[in-house]
């Protein structure tokens, strides 16, 4: 046991203990100082965010360096370790990519650079063209954003002239105030990982809770995870505002079936839905898994159009279904690059996942995993499974955390520099 | 309210699932069912892990499995009441 620590003007909880291979380790809780002035219980109908030039609001501030390609992500590290408060987003891909793959592959990058969360960009190339598009596609917002191609110059002297500019944008966006703005200018989006029995009991009620409250008072929505709504399609179907959107939905459904299940399976994909960690967490099958996926669109929504992956909603406030993997982070970053500023995300047996620009909440009803691992977790509803908290109370509970996190508390994710930054790639390069 | 070993979703369920850790082989449970709040009891034939199931009828070899009042796949074995039920005795319709 390590020695007493020194503390001053807080008060430390020691006695709280956590399990490490077989170990009680120390895992010591902050209670805060006693402000003076106590704030009032935080409001839950405003936050304060920046508003962009393009008026949609951001809740985080970051100047982002965007490799267009997998070879550029070395100059793009190189100018964030230069310049602090900058951040690189490497990713694997964006050579030889065409058709679809390579429209999503823009789509995901202009997005992600045009997210409300991102104040201001550096998009570095290995050519020209190409990183001209994304620099194009992000200039709609009004943001500033600027391109460099390294053919021809090579990576020092394009690190060079991109920190000279970083330093600019992130001087420039550290003086950018919050202003407040209605809960309404919300976009949040949800996907749940790592899922098992309690999440469909507890922590994806509480996300629908938080939509049924919400999404009446003009919010953006959206739900994906195409793969895991199987064994509950026919529920998903029947839960478009339309019957003309089920319809869409059903069709997009089916084709992700016939294209990729019944085109690439081996034998059945029993082992990967569920996954190990859903069956060591209890989920027996993947329609148990959907059914429990479900709940996180609440009793009364209703989907109002179908999203491509990583594309922006355009039928006004609502909530939406984006075509996506399972898989948590190329979902998280897909929604992310649709334009959704904060991501709910329950879990069961305890995902870690999080993202480079947009804040993930983690959610758990299970008591063992808040047990194990709470540094992880943002919302704690196990008391649903005590029935000491209502799901109700589960989803007032979460609305608050989100206002918290809006307003620039960091989520554990946050803290514990969870970046996740995952292009989805639709089919092999050229 | 006393705090339940088992909830279930649905009247319909033929399954419930365990929220308390460590419970033992023989416990007589405590099952509430979320959708009203009516309780009744079952008694454990495992030593069942949180998060699991268990069978709150006798199921046979065949028959479909509800939760959610929704199916969620088929015995592959025959499952007596108060059993673990999980990937060892139910397989998905699907694949």
């Amino acid at each position: 046991m390590a020695s007493a620590p020194i503390v001053a003007n807080f008060s430390l909880n020691r006695n709280k203990l956590k399990p490490v291979k077989g170990r009680w380790i120390e895992a010591p809780s902050f209670k805060a100082p006693m402000r003076r002035k106590r704030r009032a219980d935080a409001a839950m109908d405003h936050f304060y965010g920046w508003r962009r030039e393009n008026g949609r609001v951001g809740v985080r501030n970051h100047v982002v360096l965007l490799p267009l390609d997998d070879l550029s992500n070395a100059a793009c590290e190189a100018v964030a370790n230069n310049i602090k408060g900058t951040m690189a987003l490497p990713h694997a891909y964006g050579r030889l990519q065409f058709g679809a793959d390579l429209d999503l592959h823009f789509r995901t990058l202009i997005g992600t650079g045009s997210n409300p969360n991102v104040a201001a960009v550096i998009v570095i190339g290995i050519e020209d063209s190409w990183t001209k598009v994304v620099v194009e596609g992000i200039a709609k917002t009004g943001k500033p954003v600027v391109g460099f191609g390294i053919e021809g110059h090579g990576d020092i002297a394009v690190i060079a002239k991109a920190s000279y500019v970083a330093k600019e944008f992130v001087q420039w966006a550290s003086e950018l105030q919050r202003e407040k703005c209605d809960v309404s200018e919300l976009w949040v989006s949800t996907k749940c990982g790592e899922s098992d029995t309690t999440t469909g009991l507890s922590s994806c009620p509480t996300v629908g809770n938080m939509y049924d409250k919400l999404i009446p008072k003009g919010i953006y929505g959206v739900f994906g995870e195409t793969s895991e709504i199987t064994g509950a399609e026919h529920l998903c179907k029947a839960r478009a505002a339309t019957p003309e959107v089920g319809e869409r939905w059903y069709k997009m459904w089916k084709a992700y079936q016939d294209d990729v299940i019944e085109a690439h399976k081996t034998s059945d994909l029993s082992d990967s839905q569920p996954t190990k960690g859903n069956i060591a967490g209890g989920l027996t099958t993947i329609e148990e898994k959907a059914l429990g996926n479900l709940e996180k669109i609440g009793r009364e929504c209703s989907y109002i159009d179908i999203l491509d992956p990583a594309e922006a909603p355009a039928k006004g406030p609502g909530l939406y279904f984006m075509d996506t993997s399972s898989a948590a982070a190329e979902c998280v970053t897909l929604m992310a690059a649709g334009g959704y500023v904060v991501h709910t995300f329950p879990t069961g047996q305890g995902n870690v996942i999080g993202n480079p620009i947009v804040p993930v909440i983690k959610i758990t009803g299970n008591p063992k995993t808040m047990r194990t691992m709470p540094e992880h977790m943002d919302v704690d509803v196990s008391g649903i499974l005590r029935r000491d908290l209502t799901i109700p109370e589960a989803g007032n509970a979460l609305i608050a955390s989100i206002i918290r996190t809006a307003n620039g508390r960091l989520t554990a994710a946050e803290a514990l520099g969870h970046r996740e930054f995952v292009m989805t790639k639709l089919y092999r390069s050229a | 309210m006393t705090i339940p070993h088992l909830l279930v979703h649905e009247h319909k369920d033929t399954v419930g699932v365990v929220v308390v850790e460590n419970l033992k082989a023989g416990t007589e449970m405590l099952a509430v069912v979320t959708a009203d709040n009516s309780s009744f009891s079952v008694a454990s034939r495992a030593d069942i892990p949180i998060g699991h199931k268990v069978a709150l009828k006798d199921i046979r070899k065949g028959d479909t499995i509800w939760k959610y009042g929704q199916d969620i796949g088929k015995a592959v074995a025959d499952i007596a009441k108060g059993e673990h039920v999980h990937v060892h005795n139910v397989k998905t319709k699907r694949w």
